[in-house]
């Protein structure tokens, strides 16, 4: 057991470095649950109300292959929790992924772990501390977020189950993110692999979730977001469902044991191929580095919503057959008929993912303000290279890069689309439905470059208006919140295209406002001291 | 040595505070043009806070820069293509190798000698193919060392530049130094290793805590200081010790050791020579005992000091 001397100590360490960091994760999330819990308990107190509800909800695909199912209709903690029961667990697994590299390959790649690892520090010490460390952020996650729920007024059984279940996904992508970790050399690209994972597995159970009896159901069993949905809390707590993803984990963590034995410090089990021994053509400005440093990413994400455009263009129209039931035929008649339901789909998901392409745009922006304090940026602004030029290398990457996402999430969605319908007039419906995503997403970006440029130690700024303005579309409608709050976020004013009214007037003033927002932060990082560390 | 008519780089009453922190504190550095000057201080003292003022990367609060004839600040990239700048701690974008980096840097700066390139590459051992995550630090100190030298440039500012180096490539980096002295470029060196700034530099800044404690030549430096003389007299030592400008006097039988200001030699050998000399032994004072002398003020005024200096 000598390789896991040492873990005591570095558990404490990491405690130390990340305990404000800790309980503000943790608080946002048993807020928000216990917050959306005592919401909707008031809403809707008698049980037909919450058939109603429920009903509405699981016939409608995009909800469902956004959120899931809920399985007892007459369920208030179900109707409460359906849009945090995955979501949320998508989040809660961000934030196993990103805590487990941090104490892991981060720290290796920034050497800091070497200084550790000559102590009396085993060789699975640092891997065994970051894991501990995990677990019980999200054992306290799902124990607090229970009692919270609890207190909200939800049944205590079915509070326990929801807050296992979270936890139970925190603790497998723990799991996850131990191998990336092992896998590359650089924590960029082990928290990018356990992210496309978390990417996939969602999928799967969405497309598991909307299959319909029958069809691909079991594909929900093929990912640990669908196995935290399976617990079912409040609609039976089915509590052996837990022992899958603690089971995974056990899995996934000892083969990343033994991978650790496998590779040298430092090193990842894909070997460091070497390179060319002189610069091509590309490389001799700032925007051919930005390119360089940028294109992976930008491929990857181009990857991924290519799939996804390609899924939902293609789910979309299999929505006709939920639907048969006589109240749901009402229900559609309502809505403006088969094809306004298929259109409402579209302009949901499209909406997603115009919120999660924001996560690219801003994670662009903000690699400005890694270069500076890893202190990369500073031997390119001692070359001719002038400041606003260097800036703008990545902004510019964020801006056309969105654009080239989007532009081929269109064409696989409306081509996926109207492959299914027939019509070819429908491609270009979806086709701009899925371009005018862009201005909200350049505001996204803009904030960030204005926080790099005028307040880089504040920087995560960006991040910060991302989830803001997301928790105001997701949870500002329950809260009652005035629409003059709600149109704080950008992803407000985007028409709800296809099948809304196309109004450009809004569009042009949010391409203003990150006009504005860019230029303040290159004006300011013109004038400032670099590099701020 | 011939006097430079230019000078290269002027800074005056140079003020820069981050916080509470004063970094600069109305400091001091002229580098005349085609001179390699050493800059000295210990850490903490100011040296990457003046190199990236000159940069033009800082801002300065108070005080006047020029470099090249120009404004560090406003004219920073057209200067910027007239010098190159090797950090202290070299960091490689982990995914592109040191040959890349090289070429783009040189790029970057408007142009590289690729002949000089390959030499240098061979000189310093480097293998250019490897990616940046995958070199030591002595190794990535290379990498920068070699786009500053490689590139057609009349300034280097160089950072603590062999950090990190082990002792063969610090020799190659003196030979490369003096072959830039010849070409006839300015360099700023700053650095911890006394023995290479004694052995590169015409002249020498010594800060601390901000401020220019000391700058001129070597031999000019010396003569304000003391030399340390060992003697075998025939004799007893008689009168030295009443002597003015002689310290640490100590005697043991006809042996002495002492320090004696070195202006006020002459009197003392001739008080020497008169009781009788056997062996001598007389040394200069060594650039450590220069630098010491200015740190041990700071340890005079008490530890609390130091410890700003070092920690700030």
């Amino acid at each position: 057991m000598s390789a896991l001397v040492g873990t005591g100590s570095l558990v404490r360490l990491a405690l130390r470095r990340d305990r404000l960091m800790l309980s503000v994760w943790i608080l946002i999330f048993v807020v928000t649950a216990a917050g959306s819990a005592g919401a909707t308990v008031g809403l809707y107190d008698s049980v037909e109300s919450r058939i109603q509800a429920s009903a509405a909800i699981n016939k409608t695909p995009s909800l469902v292959a956004l959120y899931g199912l809920i399985y007892d209709e007459s369920s208030l903690g179900a109707l409460s929790m359906i849009k945090l029961g995955a979501f949320g667990g998508a989040l809660v697994a961000v934030f196993s992924i990103l805590l487990v590299i941090r104490h892991t390959r981060a720290e290796e790649e920034a050497g800091r772990l070497e200084l550790v690892g000559s102590t009396v520090v085993g060789r699975h010490a640092p891997l065994a501390a970051a894991l501990v460390v995990t677990i019980a952020a999200n054992v306290l996650l799902g124990v607090l977020t229970a009692l919270g729920l609890i207190g909200s007024g939800l049944p205590a059984s079915g509070s326990i189950a929801f807050g296992l279940a979270w936890a139970s996904i925190g603790v497998a992508f723990a799991g996850v993110a131990a191998i990336a970790a092992q896998v590359t050399s650089s924590a960029r690209a082990a928290i990018g692999m356990a992210m496309a994972f978390l990417g996939v597995v969602y999928v799967l159970r969405a497309i598991g979730d909307t299959a319909g009896d029958g069809g691909l159901t079991w594909l929900r069993w093929l990912s640990p977001i669908g196995w935290g949905q399976q617990v079912r809390p409040f609609q039976g707590d089915r509590w052996w469902v837990l022992v899958i993803p603690v089971a995974f984990f056990v899995v996934t963590t000892a083969a990343a044991f033994v991978l650790v034995t496998q590779r040298d410090h430092a090193a990842g089990l894909l070997p460091d191929r070497p390179g060319p021994a002189e610069a091509g053509r590309s490389l001799r400005g700032p925007l051919g580095l930005a390119w360089r440093l940028q294109r992976g990413l930008l491929f990857g994400w181009m990857a991924g919503f290519v799939v996804l455009g390609l899924v939902f263009g293609n789910i979309a129209t299999n929505i006709g057959s939920f639907m048969d039931s006589p109240a749901a035929r009402d229900l559609i008649q309502k809505l403006g008929g088969v094809r306004g339901l298929t259109d409402a789909f579209m302009s949901t998901e499209l909406g997603m993912m115009g919120v999660i392409l924001s996560v690219y745009g801003i994670q662009v922006v903000l690699r400005l303000r890694s270069e500076e304090s890893e202190l990369r940026a500073e031997p390119v602004l001692a070359t001719g290279v002038g400041r606003i030029s260097w800036a703008w290398s990545h902004i510019v990457i964020a801006l056309l890069g969105t654009t080239a996402i989007i532009v081929a999430t269109g064409l696989a969605a409306g081509l996926s689309y109207s492959a299914q319908t027939g019509h070819a007039n429908d491609f270009g419906r979806v086709f701009v439905a899925a371009i005018v995503r862009l201005p909200a997403v350049w505001v996204l970006a803009g904030i960030a470059a204005a926080a790099f440029g005028l307040a880089p130690r504040a920087a995560v700024a960006g991040w910060a208006a991302l989830v803001a303005f997301l928790l105001l579309g997701e949870f500002g409608p329950l809260f009652e919140l005035p629409q003059s709050v709600m149109n704080i976020s950008p992803y407000a004013h985007v028409p709800r295209l296809p099948g809304g009214d196309f109004t450009a007037v809004p569009l042009v003033w949010l391409v203003l406002l990150a006009a504005a927002l860019t230029a303040a932060g290159l004006v300011g990082f013109r004038r400032r001291d670099v590099p701020i560390t | 040595m011939n006097a430079p008519t230019d000078t290269a780089i002027s800074a005056t009453g140079m003020v820069k505070t981050f916080g509470n922190t004063r970094a600069l504190d109305g400091l001091d550095l002229t580098v005349n043009t085609g001179e390699v000057h050493g800059f000295l201080g210990p850490n903490g003292s100011g040296k990457t806070t003046t190199i990236r003022v000159l940069l033009g990367l800082l801002r300065a609060d108070a005080g006047e820069a020029r470099l090249l004839g120009g404004d560090p600040w406003r004219d920073a990239t057209t200067l910027h293509k007239r010098l190159a700048y090797v950090p202290g701690d070299v960091t490689l974008w982990p995914n592109l190798t040191g040959g890349e980096v090289i070429d783009m840097l040189g790029r970057m700066r408007g142009g590289l000698n690729k002949q000089r390139r390959n030499e240098l590459l061979e000189r310093f051992d480097l293998d250019p193919k490897k990616k940046g995550r995958a070199y030591s630090k002595g190794n990535k100190q290379k990498v920068g060392l070699v786009a500053a030298l490689a590139s057609d440039v009349e300034l280097l500012i160089l950072d603590e530049p062999t950090s990190g180096l082990d002792p063969l490539m610090e020799e190659v980096f003196q030979q490369c130094i003096n072959e830039e002295r010849r070409r006839g470029r300015t360099v700023l060196l700053s650095s911890h290793v006394l023995a290479e700034v004694e052995a590169l530099c015409d002249r020498v800044t010594i800060i601390r805590l901000g401020r220019t404690a000391e700058t001129g030549t070597l031999s000019e430096m010396r003569h304000l200081t003391r030399t340390s003389i060992a003697a075998d007299l025939a004799g007893e030592p008689n009168g030295l010790r009443a002597l003015a400008g002689i310290y640490n006097f100590q005697v043991e039988g006809t042996r002495v050791r002492f320090e004696a200001d070195t202006d006020r030699l002459d009197a003392v050998l001739r008080q020497l020579t008169s009781i009788g000399v056997r062996s001598l032994v007389s040394q200069p004072p060594t650039l450590e005992e220069l630098f010491l002398r200015h740190y041990q003020d700071d340890l005079g005024n008490g530890q609390k000091q130091v410890g700003a200096a070092v920690s700030s």
